[in-house]
């Protein structure tokens, strides 16, 4: 047998104010009010990763995949040469409609800004992989990209969604990227980071993203290294080590992959306790144990809160013991999801309905439709 | 001949203290203790001394006093003592030397180069006595995807599920068969499982009948080289069905029941005659290539069923991550790994001490080699052979084992002091033992007890651990190597172990 070096990396520690917001009628609006939200829990962050998700931003190429990628290094030659490597390759895969580099403001005082671009194409499936489904392909050569290119990063592959992100705090990077009014979506999401190491780097920031699904994160994940053994070998490369990067590979397994509601893939990240479970009724204890035997290493142990987004859903959960915060509100059609109240009374003073899920109880909000879901997932009748 | 050996051991007994109750020589079945008629006092035979430790603890006036020779020898590093007198007694026999328990050799123990990890600042440790703090294991082959069905508001699970059994802590009773040790062990071992909801294993030797129904339920029934005691109703009465390749202690070889210990109860749950040796051949006969283990495989489920898993157990050999993949493709749902300081009730003393590898490296090899191929959910991973402590359990588990086989240590909670005399069948503490008047000293409510509260006492310590690195439940741990770092240990072990050192 070959021998096979240990990893050495390092994994990056952090903590984070994570704050998201939906028009549940699918009304755009302006990146503005969720900016002023996150900076409200600036004391969260540390300036070392900033960003946001935005849904809804890009309808003339709606049914385009949105590729916004980056090219780090401090070196102008090198990002060019990475980006021809790039282009050679996105062409050979892919049928680029659109591409231009994402508008920025220069005179921010961002440290190391990379060369990010956009790219708006759809697949090119030859050979054996044409009969992959396009959403496969996709994630297959991001999962490419990624692990192989050098000072290449995708941090966002969906359709008529976007992340931007970056080492700031995070109304740095609304500033850098124009956030304020270029871009109306009917999800944002917002991330502010506080890593513990300070080896701050612009694809490491959140919201992380693969296809549309991005997930914005905080709180550090015990059980790393068992979920991602268990990602890889479904064929998710763990290139960042971070916990957030683990969460979005297991949402798009259990929720793309798999096709579960988020009212059983929720309970998969954050099962109930088998004292609990034990005292169901026969067809619920049969499905939650199952459940938790079949996919056990998904578990996220420690302490976490999320905010998972993909099209024309947004959904707030918390570790099933809850030691990070998050409080859900509600003003009409908008639903906010947020680590402190106070930033959701700062930009909705009146609010319908204000609450602190339970842990391990996912809140959904969807298009057209409110549903929180509390202790119960459908009922087994 | 006159033998050229000396005494490995030094009985002393305290003259003021003794006062002649003659109850060491009651106590010593290899007759180290005789009482001089002329004299009217206890004398010794040194030389008939194991160091069971029996008759120092029974002594009623704590008299007695047993304690290792030195070396009579001139020093000398390469010839050793040992290696010596080895020599005279095969040169006083011309056979092969036997012995008991696992090896007591120096090679590395891993474990105590591994340190746990633990929450600091960044995410809090849980405190098991106030929250939930879950141990709770399911062994048996896993789906990769779960087919579900959403009927109306019901959620329905097409897929097909292969039977797992359920533990409660992960810690079973290693194969330890009926004949090698006492009826009086056996049924504490049952009894300390079910009261625990762990399992403990049959071994080779059969079940006995009267156990099948109150203790099958937490008994996995083993299919050895010598089929002893197999048969649909010995296969049905368990959870699960193991086929024993091969044992760490003695891998490559088979095993051997010395004629006296088969009594006519051990005869009949062997279905041998009794007073005969039970000899297990060295491979299975049936068994000569992968292909054939898997036919093995499935007639075992096709006996049960598909209502049982089936685990296969193999030593720790030098290809062995290789092997267990290959048994996975077979059909096996379960893979037991035995390393090389795993017991034995009897093995050749050159076998015991020389063959195989230490367990830490095969699980750690083993449960990467698992993923790499993406395989590794289709099976569970129990890993065997000198697990001496709960911190021996949970490192194994966090370098990829599902649970851990105890069995030198449920012994020792039994009363055993490893004084490897296993295969003379004259166990003084009565659990190695076919003699009734031996294995009448254990009294099974006592050692039942004992076995239980060790496994309690071990899984709460698990608990603690667990909770300090901020995880509540162990499947959150399994192979999750990020928890260890190894302390002295060169490049290649860190490598083979996939754990960086302590600092990295």
């Amino acid at each position: 047998m070959v021998r096979r070096r240990r990893e050495l990396y390092n994994k990056e520690i952090c903590a984070c104010s994570i704050f998201g917001a939906m028009n549940r009628d699918g009304d755009r609006f302006t990146g503005h009010d969720v900016i002023t939200a996150i900076a409200n829990m600036h004391v969260r962050g540390n300036g070392l990763g900033g960003g946001f998700a935005a849904y809804g931003i890009y309808p003339d190429y709606k049914d385009y995949y949105a590729f916004h990628i980056m090219f780090t290094s401090d070196s102008e030659e090198t990002r060019r040469a990475a980006k021809c490597i790039l282009d050679a390759y996105l062409c050979q895969n892919f049928d680029i409609v659109y591409d231009e580099e994402i508008p920025h403001d220069e005179a921010c005082k961002v440290s190391h800004p990379p060369l990010a671009w956009r790219y708006f194409a759809l697949p090119n499936k030859k050979g054996d992989e044409a009969c992959l489904p396009d959403e496969d392909y996709v994630v297959k050569k991001v999962m490419w990209i990624n692990s192989s290119m050098e000072n290449t990063y995708v941090f966002s592959s969906g359709k008529n969604m976007g992340v931007f992100k970056g080492v700031g705090y995070p109304e740095e990077m609304a500033d850098y990227f124009l956030l304020h009014d270029t871009y109306r979506g009917y999800i944002w999401t917002a991330h502010g980071r506080f890593p513990t190491n300070t080896q701050a780097w612009w694809g490491g920031a959140h919201p992380f993203g693969l296809l549309d699904w991005t997930v914005v994160h905080n709180g550090e994940i015990s059980s790393y290294g068992t979920n991602r053994w268990f990602l890889e070998m479904y064929g998710y490369k763990c290139t960042l080590q971070t916990d957030t990067e683990v969460i979005t590979y297991a949402v798009d397994l259990l929720m793309r992959r798999n096709k579960m509601p988020i009212d059983l893939a929720s309970k998969v990240m954050a099962p109930p306790i088998w004292n609990a479970i034990d005292k169901m009724d026969a067809k619920k204890k049969k499905l939650y144990s199952t459940l938790r035997m079949v996919y056990g290493p998904l578990l996220m142990n420690g302490p976490f809160t999320i905010i998972i987004a993909h099209e024309g859903e947004m959904i707030g959960l918390g570790d099933r013991i809850r030691l990070r915060p998050l409080t859900a509100a509600t003003r009409g059609p908008m639903m906010y999801l947020s680590s402190e109240e106070a930033s959701i009374r700062l930009i909705s003073p009146q609010l319908d309905e204000v609450w602190t899920p339970n842990g391990g109880e996912p809140v959904v909000a969807k298009l057209n439709s409110k549903k929180v879901v509390r202790d119960e997932i459908f009922p087994l009748s | 001949m006159r033998s050229f050996l000396f005494p490995e051991f030094q009985v002393i007994r305290d003259e003021v203290k003794c006062n002649q109750c003659r109850g060491c020589e009651r106590q010593c079945s290899f007759g180290t203790h005789i009482f001089d008629e002329a004299k009217e006092r206890m004398i010794s035979d040194d030389m008939k001394c194991a160091a069971c430790q029996r008759c120092a603890i029974f002594c009623p006036r704590g008299a007695i006093t047993i304690r290792p020779t030195p070396s009579p020898y001139r020093p000398n590093l390469g010839w050793s003592r040992e290696r010596i007198e080895d020599i005279k007694k095969a040169a006083e026999t011309g056979g092969v030397i036997l012995t008991g328990s696992g090896s007591d050799k120096g090679f590395p123990i891993y474990w105590d180069h591994i340190v746990l990890n633990a929450s600091q600042v960044t995410n809090p440790s849980i405190d098991p006595l106030r929250e939930p703090m879950e141990l709770r294991t399911f062994l048996g082959a896993k789906p990769d995807f779960l087919d579900l069905k959403y009927d109306g508001s019901e959620v329905k699970i097409e897929t097909e599920i292969s039977p797992n059994i359920v533990i409660e802590t992960p810690i079973m009773f290693s194969a330890m068969s009926y004949g090698a040790i006492s009826y009086e062990a056996f049924s504490s071992l049952a009894r300390a499982s079910k009261e625990f909801g762990t399992f403990f294993n049959t071994g080779e030797g059969g079940m006995p009948k009267d156990l099948r129904e109150d203790y099958g339920g937490n008994a996995i029934v083993q299919v050895a080289s010598g089929r002893y005691g197999v048969d649909a109703e010995y296969l049905n009465c368990a959870a699960a069905v193991e086929i024993k390749v091969g044992q760490g202690a003695k891998p490559g070889i088979g095993g051997h029941l010395t004629a006296p210990k088969v009594t006519p109860t051990v005869a009949s749950t062997r279905m041998i005659p009794a007073g005969t040796d039970a000899i297990s051949p060295a491979p299975h006969h049936d068994i000569y290539s992968i292909e054939d283990l898997s036919m093995l495989i499935y007639a075992l489920k096709e006996a049960t069923n598909y209502e049982k898993p089936v685990s296969v157990k193999i030593a720790a050999v030098h290809n062995f991550a290789a092997i267990a993949v290959g048994i996975v493709r077979a059909g096996a749902d379960i893979v037991a790994i035995d390393g090389i300081r795993g017991g034995t009730g009897a093995a050749p003393k050159v076998i015991r001490d020389n063959v195989g590898i230490p367990v830490e490296l095969a699980i750690s090899a083993v449960d990467r080699r698992l993923r790499d191929e993406g395989i590794r959910n289709r099976c569970s991973l129990v890993a065997a052979g000198g697990i001496r402590c709960s911190s021996d359990v949970i490192k194994a588990i966090a370098l990829g084992a599902d649970a851990c086989y105890i069995g030198t240590a449920a012994l020792i909670a039994m009363g055993c002091t490893l004084c490897q005399k296993c295969y003379t069948g004259n166990c003084n503490w009565g659990i190695c033992t076919g003699d009734p008047k031996l294995s009448g000293r254990l009294n099974p409510d006592i050692t039942t007890q004992r076995l239980s509260n060790l496994i309690k006492a071990w899984s709460m310590e698990i608990k603690e651990m667990l909770g300090g690195m901020g995880i509540n439940a162990l499947e959150s741990l399994r192979g999750n190597r990020d928890h260890l770092r190894g302390v002295g240990l060169n490049e290649w072990e860190l490598d083979v172990l996939g754990i960086k050192g302590a600092g990295e």
